[in-house]
């Protein structure tokens, strides 16, 4: 007992430390670097500024801005139209195919998400497969320009965060009790009611999350905006990398991150709210 | 019983190779109160998922006035069910739980409101309209999902063990409830229980099954009194057995039968021959602790091992001098204000002549 009591601390106490060291310092050494001014050789100069902030609200970087929320907004709704009904057949199955699909859903996570970005390019490429398969079905005559166009990075931030979405939904609807469905079915509800009145409110919980999950993530998926969609501007994570590696502007980039560290932070915030409310509800 | 307005014909269904229920028959009246009875495991809430369309049987037929269900999907059937969970949903509020059935039948605003209030009012809910159910008790929820229930008027109710969850004295309170309901409705109500004293005091016939199929059917008093076989007698209530074997065949068609080495003659019965080993079932109410017993009524001898004084009743348990033990359970005599035993005091027992049931030995 005493023992465990003190492996218990020595755990915690180094948990604490590897967070405060590569997660607390980090993120102040980031905050403090957005409000110090810029300077071409050293990164950034120990001069106090709201220049960084300043520019960001330049219509050059709101459109940026805008853009990759659109983005991330589609890349969000995308997984969660597809991902909903994945989830809850998944969760519906026998449990050795539960294992099954949840296994053949994770595989993908061994290999580098950049890895699997170039192999996306394979596909897409004007001599890829899909175009291949195509021309030799005689369905096209030329081949397709897939690659370098949005719908190229949506659907590659799609394949990308598809399983974010689904893990959540997954463990939400996984726990839903199946007799409230038979309720609702028992008084009169037909398959659309019980999943618009019963399985969907009770699912939102694992809804939040899975969007919280892709949304934020997907603003910063600079390489498959890159890769796929050629050497533009898309997303806030393509601003970051570029003020970082080079334009050599580090307070502009730093003030961009936290940006998006506070959207994160407001968003989780609201998921936490909604949470507390609907505890409340079920519990006096 | 002239208009049945639920007909179950020869339902079978099997679960991955064993049979739960085995062609069942059941005929249930207009405003019924039948209780299928029975061990878990004996098929009972499987039949009444059959009813109510969760599950598809293998063979037989299923008539809502004389319409089949099978067919139907479960929101297409009218009849609706209470479950054992009760199954409310979290994320509604007590109003907006029973008014469900409604909704989906798109009524709304005064008239929807009206008889909301209605099957509230019903089941003594009127004041937690706007609670939660996660903030209401057992009891509180279990009234409910009653009148969630009710609300769509089924013209079949299905109770799948609703007071299992319930402390006793709530149990008692819910059976009186369930029972005026259902008199007020008038609409058969379904009951599945496990619990014999449920069975009995509320059913307008009882169905004791094992094994996916009857075992016994009949009002009440005929289960408790002339149970049809050893399993349904240890089933429902206690008993007191007394091994025996017919002796001969009567003239009159009585049999007189051995008990040891005492005999007795009782009612004749089909099915039993002379030889047959037999046993003769005793509730507790039926022993007479008695000074002198009746002529041609055996009579053992025995010594009190333990007296519990009940209220109405005195319980005792005597070990009888041939090893077995008998539970007795006596009214208190009015006129005899020292009716009492003390451990260790030697009483002989017997019973009233014709109070004995006579049962095959199955064992």
């Amino acid at each position: 007992m005493k023992s465990s009591g003190r492996t218990e601390r020595l755990v915690t106490v180094l948990v604490s430390l590897w967070l405060v060291l590569f997660g607390v310092v980090p993120l102040l050494l980031l905050v403090a670097t957005s409000f110090f001014a810029q300077d071409p050789i050293d990164f950034f100069r120990l001069a106090p500024s709201l220049e960084s902030y300043r520019q960001l609200l330049d219509p050059g970087y709101l459109q940026v801005m805008r853009r990759s929320v659109q983005f991330a907004a589609l890349t969000t709704l995308l997984c969660l139209l597809i991902g909903y009904p994945f989830a809850w057949y998944t969760s519906r199955l026998s449990r050795p195919a539960r294992v099954l699909v949840l296994v053949l859903l994770m595989i993908p996570f061994w290999t580098n998400s950049l890895v699997r970005t170039y192999a996306i390019r394979m596909v897409l490429g004007s001599q890829g497969l899909l175009n291949q398969a195509l021309l030799a079905l005689g369905i096209i005559d030329s081949p397709l320009r897939l690659l370098y166009t949005d719908t190229a990075v949506v659907l590659g931030l799609f394949y990308l965060m598809l399983p974010f979405m689904i893990l959540p939904l997954y463990a939400c609807l996984e726990k839903l009790d199946y007799r409230l469905v038979e309720a609702a079915r028992d008084l009169g509800a037909g398959f659309l009611q019980t999943l618009l009145r019963i399985v969907w409110p009770l699912s939102l919980p694992g809804v939040y999350a899975g969007c919280i999950m892709v949304f934020v993530p997907t603003m910063g998926l600079f390489y498959v905006a890159t890769l796929l969609g050629g050497a533009r501007q898309l997303l806030v994570g393509n601003l970051i990398q570029q003020q970082f590696l080079n334009a050599r502007n580090w307070p502009l980039g730093s003030a961009t991150s936290v940006v998006l560290i506070l959207m994160m932070a407001l968003m989780l915030t609201g998921y936490w709210l909604v949470l507390r409310r609907l505890a409340g509800r079920r519990r006096q | 019983m002239a208009t049945s307005v639920l007909s179950l014909c020869g339902l079978s269904k099997s679960f991955a190779g064993h049979r739960v229920v085995d062609d069942f028959s059941l005929e249930i009246g207009q405003a019924e109160f039948v209780t299928l009875l029975g061990p878990s495991g004996c098929g009972k809430t499987t039949l009444l998922r059959l009813i109510a369309g969760f599950e598809h049987p293998d063979s037989g037929r299923i008539l809502l006035d004389g319409v089949d269900l099978l067919p139907l999907p479960p929101e297409k059937r009218q009849v609706n069910t209470v479950f054992q969970s009760y199954a409310l949903f979290p994320h509604l509020r007590v109003f907006d739980n029973v008014a469900f059935g409604l909704r989906l039948r798109r009524m709304r605003g005064e008239e929807l409101r009206r008889q909301v209030a209605e099957a509230l009012a019903l089941v003594q809910m009127s004041p937690f309209a706007d609670r939660f159910p996660g903030q209401l008790s057992g009891g509180q929820q279990q009234r409910v999902a009653v009148a969630r229930a009710i609300i769509n008027r089924p013209r079949v109710l299905l109770l799948d063990e609703p007071l299992s969850a319930l402390d006793a004295r709530l149990r008692r309170e819910m059976q009186v409830e369930l029972k005026r309901l259902q008199r007020e409705l008038g609409i058969a109500f379904v009951l599945v229980t496990h619990d014999q004293e449920e069975a009995l005091s509320m059913s307008d016939r009882l169905v004791v099954m094992a094994e996916g199929r009857i075992a016994q059917l009949g009002t009440p008093r005929e289960v408790y009194e002339e149970p049809n076989s050893l399993a349904v007698a240890r089933f429902i209530g206690e008993i007191n057995l007394f091994p025996g074997r017919v002796a001969e065949r009567l003239a009159d068609g009585r049999l007189l039968l051995a008990l040891g080495d005492q005999e007795m003659t009782v009612a004749g019965k089909s099915g039993l021959a002379p030889g047959q080993a037999v046993q003769l079932l005793l509730r507790p109410e039926d022993l007479r602790l008695v000074e002198r017993h009746e002529e041609g009524m055996p009579v053992f001898h025995g010594a009190i091992v333990e007296r519990s004084y009940r209220g109405s009743t005195l319980d005792t348990i005597i070990l009888l001098d041939e090893g077995r033990q008998l539970r007795a359970c006596e009214f208190f005599d009015e006129d005899d204000p020292d009716f009492d035993y003390r451990v260790g005091e030697r009483v002989r027992v017997s019973w009233v002549r014709g109070w004995e049931v006579v049962l095959a030995d199955e064992e």
